[in-house]
């Protein structure tokens, strides 16, 4: 009864497919030719990132005085953009990693370009953190290695220092994850190899997985070990990002609900990107019966969740903030005074993209919808990229001395910097679409005979035609 | 059909009779008069010893720099406020009378911990039904009738805490200090928190409130099973996808009403202190306990043989529920705790003052071993959660270190440096759970313990993991 599931779940696998079938849909990307429309895309990647290069260069060359930045509002794009990428990459995790917790066999056609998501967003939010330096050069002192100096150690107080290890850590545990479960795919695709070239590529990246029971058996033990690591430190991650603020005594900063919440949205925002993505690729690679309606409105519906989980921790905050009855409470990301003063546009861009219009996919029509799933995801992007500004700026803005209080306006370096890590995103994912197999094959092929349209059509009616194999 | 044997009854009246004795005598014995604290006091100090006599001293007169410290940034009662106006020390009335209120809240205090801790074990079970359902779990439905069984207390667990909330707003006791404090500045009992939080922290509006959470809660378990029991019976996929659309709407509105519900509840006793995160936390304790509680009942019904489709796997899976949100409940304890020992702004460490470092440090430490340390310990090994002798014991572990952390959420604010763990304490507990048992078998036996028209029933009998 190992295969056995339910007549009402609805088949995640569609269009009748048999292994083979599988593989030949998977290889096909890695195994074709780029068309016209890669080209241009990555063109207009690599433009972008050639540009946000030429801004990072400029900007250390010359110094941080060309970004927007001033006296109070010390942090602005550069780490509204950081803590946006690092909650993108949440979403991968949580697909490869809480999902495979709870058992959901719909994480499987999505899992890899999930996870591979997170990585390139990790790679992104990376670079702020440098970047945001007055002297980068000196970065490498934020690590803790015996030196010179009489040994000059770090001081371990600071959450920004946890960052440094949350974030490496992050990468470096994603990465074998993600590595790992490459393995049997990367094996399928050296296996099917016919130019020597690829054979070899191949052969080295799948470190000769030969697909032996006891390899398996390993294989299954270790994703589960690391999904049980992986999901505490997805949730460790955006918690000590949170923590950069809310350890913090500036009002609308120092608040306890900031860990969870900083998570919830990151997994709100991490779903919204692999949306975009994905509804794109199941299009472009044809992967339609892979990525079906079923999975959208299953990421939809975590949208939801995590989106509701977010607004009520906007409540809390907003409750809290007027029951403190502290004045200072009066001018924070989310107060009155943030709703009516000169950011009154970022506020309502939050509130109306993060907490409003995600509802629409309260509506069934709506969330199996991939147009409208596409527009929502988009708003919901950008609702979280002004949320993370609203933390950072509007609370800066406004802060105990009216004497200090500023506005902030970004330079073209913020920007072009902020294009480039979107540039540099695309590129690295253009790559990955043509190089890797971007469905988990192994896992996809382990749930067929239960989650296949055929064979749920065979077992619910006995006496249809049997299905090959 | 479960029947509920006559030895647990007959257990479960014992308790609610010896628990009830314990509570009357812990209302006998309150003090009633500022004279009876001061023998109260004389005699503490006498049983010390003469060689401990100064040490007492010392304790006491450390207790009371906490007072001072609490008394001057929170204002705790408003009788304390009088006493710092006058500038008086020590052996004053002002004083006394503070001990007083606070010796005569101790049998309220506790009594209102066990029945804040059963009835939202018994709310978060319908949330756990709520989300097993939301989720078309497979693996669950058998065990779904245990969950509807535990959610039976909800009922008289809300009225009772509702009797308790009405008495202490007539004034019954000195739980809720703002309730004696006021936001005019002239009166004599003016509290400067009161000015800016009287909007929201007042007598009427604070029972309205109450009505409507525990109106929602006892609404929504209604209607969710009375879907389950015409699902049973019609076999129509109707109520099934009926039920689906209950749980998600009732998991929308628990997750608002629990916000407001945990501040009103819990977080007003010490008003003068706040935390965003607050209600998440009291969510994440009372949840795994929830989830606990469902795996021991579970355990004993099939021990009697009342779920032989029960296999180990579900009892893994419940374990593992168990070990994963004792950990989420770790982060959250962490999140609060460390972001406000961090910053160390007066207003919000005043609160862990007497949890971290004064007389409930015992406590706070011994539950956070209790609800961390030890499952992560016990429940690591995949094995383990199979054993259900195992499972019971770190269940009751996590149990009696979730009743602990409410305790510690509570007594502070009310019976103060005053905590005692006595007859009074334990006679509560055991009329709680008493009646909770009782409630929660008696539900049991209302409904066949297999729900056999779940479309998802035979992939849970099949359930293997």
């Amino acid at each position: 009864m190992g295969h056995y599931e339910a007549p009402i779940r609805e088949p995640i696998i569609t269009g009748d497919k048999s292994y083979h079938d599988i593989t030949l849909d998977v290889a096909a990307p890695i195994e074709g030719k780029a068309n016209k429309s890669w080209y241009i895309a990555f063109t207009i990647a690599l433009i972008a990132f050639l540009w946000g290069i030429g801004s990072i260069a400029y900007t250390i060359g010359t110094g941080i005085g060309v970004w927007g930045l001033n006296n109070r509002i010390n942090w602005a794009w550069d780490i509204t953009n950081f803590v946006w990428w690092v909650g993108i990459g949440h979403a991968g995790t949580l697909i490869s990693a809480v999902l495979l917790l709870f058992r959901q066999k719909w994480r499987m056609g999505i899992n890899r370009s999930a996870e591979a998501m997170t990585i390139f967003a990790v790679f992104q939010a990376g670079l702020f953190p440098l970047i945001h330096m007055g002297r980068i050069w000196n970065g490498f002192y934020t690590l803790p290695v015996p030196n010179p100096l009489g040994s000059l150690w770090v001081n371990f107080n600071s959450p920004l220092l946890w960052d440094v290890f949350a974030i490496s850590t992050y990468l470096s545990v994603s990465l074998v994850f993600w590595w790992t479960g490459l393995l049997p795919d990367f094996a399928m695709i050296r296996d099917r190899a016919t130019k020597p070239f690829q054979k070899k590529i191949y052969s080295l990246v799948s470190f000769g997985w030969s697909g032996k029971a006891k390899d398996w058996q390993r294989f299954e033990e270790v994703s589960l070990v690391l999904a049980g690591l992986a999901t505490p430190l997805v949730l460790s991650v955006h918690t000590i990002v949170s923590f950069d603020f809310a350890t913090s005594v500036i009002p609308g900063w120092h608040s306890t609900v900031y860990p969870p919440y900083f998570v919830a949205g990151a997994v709100f925002s991490g779903f919204a990107m692999v949306q975009t993505l994905l509804l794109i690729m199941r299009k472009v690679s044809n992967l339609e019966d892979y990525i079906t309606r079923v999975h959208v409105e299953n990421m939809n519906k975590v949208i939801l969740v995590t989106g509701g989980i977010v607004t009520v921790a906007y409540l809390s905050e907003l409750f809290v903030g007027w029951y403190t009855g502290s004045s200072y409470e009066d001018f924070v990301y989310l107060s009155v005074g943030a709703a009516t003063g000169p950011y009154w546009w970022a506020f309502w861009s939050l509130i109306i993209c993060n907490s409003i219009i995600p509802q629409l996919f309260w509506f069934k029509k709506i969330r199996r919808n991939y147009i409208w799933t596409f527009i929502i995801a988009i708003f919901i992007n950008i609702g979280m990229w002004f949320e993370r500004f609203d933390i950072i700026v509007i609370n800066l803005s406004r802060g105990h001395l009216p004497s200090s209080w500023t506005q902030f306006s970004p330079t073209f370096v913020d920007i072009g910097i902020f294009v480039g890590t979107i540039g540099f995103f695309f590129v690295l994912f253009l790559l990955y679409a043509r190089t890797f197999p971007v469905i988990a094959q192994a896992e996809v092929k382990s749930i067929l005979k239960s989650s296949g349209n055929n064979f749920k059509r065979e077992r619910d009616n006995p006496s249809a035609v049997k299905t090959e194999v | 059909m479960y029947t509920f044997s006559s030895r647990l009854k007959t257990f479960s009246l014992v308790l609610i009779i010896i628990g009830a004795l314990g509570i009357g005598y812990g209302f006998f014995t309150a003090p009633k008069t500022v004279d009876d604290v001061k023998a109260m006091m004389h005699n503490a100090e006498d049983s010390h010893g003469a060689a401990t006599a100064e040490h007492t001293e010392v304790d006491d007169h450390a207790s009371k720099d906490v007072h001072e410290v609490t008394g001057a940034i929170k204002g705790e009662h408003a009788t304390e406020n009088d006493h710092e106006a006058a500038g008086e020390h020590g052996d004053d009335a002002g004083h006394y009378e503070h001990v007083l209120m606070q010796a005569q809240n101790r049998p309220w205090t506790a009594i209102y911990v066990p029945m804040i801790f059963f009835l939202l074990i018994s709310v978060c079970a319908l949330v756990y039904y709520a989300i097993q359902r939301a989720a078309s779990a497979g693996w669950s439905p058998l065990l779904f009738r245990v969950m509807e069984g535990v959610t039976g207390y909800i009922g008289i667990g809300s009225l009772i805490v509702l009797a308790f909330l009405v008495a202490s707003a007539m004034h019954g006791n000195h739980m809720f200090a703002w309730m004696y404090a006021s936001a005019d500045p002239t009166a004599a009992n003016f509290d400067f928190a009161m000015e800016t939080k009287d909007w929201w922290l007042n007598i009427p509006g604070f029972l309205i409130r109450a009505v409507i959470y525990v109106s929602i809660w006892i609404g929504f378990r209604h209607f969710i099973l009375k879907n389950s029991r015409l699902q049973d019976e019609s076999g129509d996929l109707k109520y099934f996808k009926r039920s689906f659309n209950l749980s998600v709407v009732f998991l929308v509105v628990f997750l608002v009403s629990e916000l407001f519900m945990a501040f009103d509840w819990l977080m007003s006793i010490d008003h003068h202190w706040f935390s965003q995160l607050y209600s998440f936390y009291v969510f994440a304790s009372m949840f795994v306990s929830a989830i606990t509680v469902i795996a021991l009942v579970t355990i004993y019904l099939r021990s009697r043989g009342f779920l032989p489709q029960v296999n180990d796997s579900h009892i893994h899976d419940l374990a593992k529920y168990m070990f994963a949100f004792s950990i989420f409940w770790t982060y959250l304890w962490y999140a609060q705790f460390m972001l406000q020992w961090y910053a160390n702004i007066p207003e919000e460490a005043t609160y862990f003052y007497p949890r971290l470092l004064g007389e409930y440090q015992p406590l706070f430490i011994g539950m956070l071993i209790m609800n961390f340390v030890f499952p992560i310990l016990v429940l690591m090994n995949s094995d383990y959660k199979r054993i259900p002798w195992f499972v019971v014991l770190a269940g009751l572990i996590i149990l009696t270190g979730h009743y602990l952390d409410v305790f510690v959420m509570v007594a502070p604010g009310t019976v103060g440096s005053h905590w005692h763990f006595g007859i009074p304490e334990i006679g509560a507990l055991l009329f709680f759970a008493g009646l909770f048992i009782f409630v929660v078998f008696n539900s049991l036996t209302k409904a066949p313990l297999l729900p056999k028209e779940n479309p998802f029933i035979k992939e849970s009998e099949v359930f293997h993991y």
